[in-house]
């Protein structure tokens, strides 16, 4: 313990923390209730509101903006602060990027479900509401980058780093690919068209996965992983080097989206070539959070915390050698347009963006309050019941997806197709049952955390200075 | 692609691959021996966080490599490098090409049998017609379903009734050109109780009701708004694709409502042309197909 004591602002990051479980539970039921539309379509019970089409981008927001987000506004707030000794620069704005951040959200749950939309992907938000993110997110850099200024600690850590090119990628992103011409207040025009504006969004599409959902959740897996296991990282210079090459190369991976479309063969080859060069950036990551536990190895029997934080970068691993893969055309001549992408976007998004956050949320949230966590059964509980929901989840697609590239494309000996469309539909159907119980399970993992951290928050054990 | 530009994307991607080897070869340089194997970097953060400065990991450095030289040999193999077309030569359009010959040159000849085959003849030959059944599923089943039964505005090809008419060369053009079906909307020439008046005929004409004071009333209207397309005997006009009132068979539906709907909203039917979708031997053998369904 050291002498200086500073005045952190835990409170915007308390905020954000809990909302992030909140958010979670939200965006998740969503996805549940979709993946059951998936196996039964008359879950939609021919109310507009409820139809696919519109729940669907309501499901990617709340999780990934709404779950993810949270999570990382909170640990980015709590991980600049405490890694350069220094309370968070304009608490004011602090203050605001969490009220906007919700107003967003909000805004997001009431016009989606209306069916006001841009229609590009992760990117629906009409422009009003993609105005309020540029406000949120100038205001979220200045107090971000401001912290730093006032730092007592020479060294920038490395997590920061990653939240550093996050902020700033998702700000360029954002605005470039949301550029468009307000007709009404609900209604606008983005300026690209074509090819153009398919290409414009795939870059934001890819770098939204490369720079939000890893960068930024390396930096979070760079504080946290060290913390719980109370061992140095395991190497600064491959930090380094992973680093400078995971955010040069991430820009250009966006045209694997776009294999054999009118995108020209150009560019479909440099971003075949660049996610091919990514894996080994992409696994430094996981090398310097899965070596920083040598020594420490026996943790993992103790403590479940930190199987989230492991075994998150297990699925990191997974699905970073998987993108790659998918991103060979021959590859993605079979999986483009099946539910292997799906289970793909899955394992990412469960298995490492969640799994980690899981981890951050039951590492920060009872360290705010100033308590010692509830029960150590539930996380174990919640742990196993996630990662069974997940495996579930990502097997059924993976079938899935490869039985419908492979029905897609037989041949009799005619020349004729083998399979009509709704033959391979019919062929998925038990699959989709099998990954809503994945789901199912995952939400359930979700709400014993949510009972574990109110029991948490409302115990009258408090931490002892020492411990805190 | 100007010079410039194809310029700009070649420095960039050279850059980019040859920034990644520089940063590699600089920190995979083993400046440290085994006494300092633990070597932190000195730095702490928030109490208690350090960081080792281990040496880049042996065969993650391979991995890294092998990527970098792949990606230089793919990029000199195929296009990629801005107006640089690749050694091979390969591009998209190329293969597609490709692909099409070597499938016509596997299946022309089947083809080609059933193309001099009169449509009659062929819709009797079962050989033809399993293929048939197959190019059916996959290119028609999605409006007229899968027993070719149609749906609600999508007609049934199992009937006997045609809108356009049952001849093999009027299948073929069908499926060729396509159809417009054009029903009116007459929600302003008629008044409500005309419309009732109307559908009692229409009830009539195919024995669903009996004649009443209505009817007449409706036959009336019929005189001066329908029959120009359906035909005084309400028979429709396969030039035109009208439909047969007196036969009980609807497209979109005959009860009173949808009746009452079709008049107030007009129709709107669309088969779409397939001249450009599939080739003329594939739409031949489908026409014999669909003949064959209303022969049985």
């Amino acid at each position: 313990m050291t002498t200086t004591s500073v005045d952190y602002n835990n409170q915007v990051v308390r905020q954000f923390a809990v909302m992030a479980v909140v958010w979670g539970i939200v965006g998740m039921s969503v996805g549940a209730l979709l993946a059951a539309q998936l196996a039964w379509p008359a879950l939609n019970f021919d109310l507009p509101w409820l139809t696919y089409s519109r729940l669907r981008p309501l499901h990617t927001n709340a999780v990934i903006f709404a779950f993810g987000g949270c999570t990382l506004f909170a640990s980015s707030y709590h991980i600049v602060q405490r890694t350069c000794k220094a309370a968070l620069a304009f608490p004011r704005l602090a203050t605001f990027t969490f009220w906007g951040w919700q107003l967003v959200i909000v805004l997001a749950a009431i016009t989606l479900p209306l069916g006001i939309t841009q229609g590009k992907e992760y990117a629906e938000l009409e422009w009003p509401i993609d105005l309020l993110i540029t406000l949120v997110w100038i205001a979220y850099a200045a107090v971000f980058f401001g912290t730093p200024a006032r730092r007592q600690i020479q060294h920038i850590f490395v997590a920061n780093w990653f939240f550093a090119a996050y902020i700033i990628t998702v700000a360029v992103l954002h605005v470039i690919n949301n550029l468009a011409i307000p007709v009404t207040l609900t209604k606008s025009y983005i300026v690209y068209s074509g090819a153009v504006d398919a290409m414009v969004q795939w870059w934001y599409g890819h770098n939204a996965v490369g720079f939000f959902l890893t960068a930024a959740f390396l930096g979070m897996m760079y504080y946290f992983i060290p913390k719980q296991a109370q061992r140095p990282i395991y190497s600064y210079r491959l930090s380094i080097v992973h680093f400078w090459a995971l955010i040069s190369v991430y820009m250009w991976a966006g045209p694997h989206h776009l294999h054999y479309t009118a995108m020209p063969d150009w560019v479909q080859s440099i971003g075949m070539v660049f996610s091919l060069i990514l894996l080994a950036p992409s696994w430094g990551g996981m090398i310097n959070g899965i070596m920083t536990l040598s020594g420490a190895w026996e943790k993992l029997r103790t403590d479940p915390v930190l199987k989230f934080m492991i075994v998150s970068l297990s699925f990191y691993g997974m699905s970073t050698f998987e993108g790659p893969m998918m991103s060979i055309k021959t590859v993605n001549s079979l999986s483009h347009y099946t539910d292997w992408t799906i289970g793909h976007v899955h394992s990412g998004a469960l298995g490492w963006v969640a799994f980690i956050s899981i981890g951050c949320l039951y590492a920060l949230l009872p360290k705010l309050w100033n308590k010692s966590l509830y029960s150590l059964e539930l996380v174990n509980a919640h742990f196993w019941i996630s990662t069974i929901g997940i495996v579930l989840y990502i097997t059924a697609m993976w079938i899935a997806g490869v039985m419908q590239g492979l029905m897609w494309r037989a041949v009799n000996d005619d020349g004729t197709l083998t399979y009509t469309f709704v033959e391979a539909l019919k062929a998925t159907h038990p699959y989709y049952i099998v990954r809503l119980c994945g789901g199912l399970l995952f939400l359930i993992g979700m709400l014993i955390m949510a009972y574990n951290l109110i029991m948490t928050r409302y115990s009258e054990d408090k931490l002892s200075e020492q411990a805190a | 692609m100007s010079h410039f530009w194809s310029g700009f994307i070649i420095f960039l991607v050279s850059a980019n691959i040859l920034g990644c080897f520089i940063l590699l070869r600089v920190t995979a340089k083993k400046k440290i021996d085994h006494a300092s194997k633990t070597e932190t970097t000195g730095h702490v953060w928030d109490d208690d966080l350090t960081e080792l400065n281990t040496p880049l990991p042996r065969w993650w450095l391979g991995l890294f490599y092998i990527t970098l030289v792949f990606g230089i040999g793919y990029l000199a193999l195929y296009p990629g490098l801005g107006n640089f077309s690749g050694l091979l030569g390969w591009s998209t359009d190329t293969a597609y090409q490709q692909q099409q010959t070597e499938n016509k040159q596997k299946y022309s000849a089947l083809f080609e049998k059933y193309e001099n085959q009169n449509i009659p003849a062929l819709a009797k030959n079962t050989e033809a017609m399993k293929t048939a059944q197959r190019l059916f599923a996959n290119n028609c089943a999605a409006c007229h379903g899968s027993d070719a039964q149609g749906a609600p505005g999508f007609p049934n090809l199992t009937d006997h009734d045609w809108l356009y008419g049952g001849t093999p060369e009027n299948i073929e053009a069908s499926i060729t050109h396509g159809r417009q079906g054009s029903m009116p909307s007459f929600a302003n020439s008629l008044s409500d109780a005309d419309k009732d008046n109307l559908i009692a005929y229409i009830n009539q004409l195919h024995g669903e009701a009996a004649y009443s004071e209505q009817a007449q009333k409706g036959q009336n209207l019929f005189s001066q708004n329908c029959i120009a397309c359906h035909g005084a005997n309400a028979q429709g006009n396969q030039q035109i694709g009208s439909a047969n009132l007196t036969d009980n068979i609807w497209l979109y539906g005959g009860s009173d409502e949808i009746i009452k709907e079709t008049l107030t909203k007009g129709r709107s039917g669309k088969m779409p042309a397939h001249e450009k979708l599939l080739d003329e031997q594939t739409i031949h053998l489908l026409a014999a197909y669909v003949y064959s369904l209303s022969q049985k």
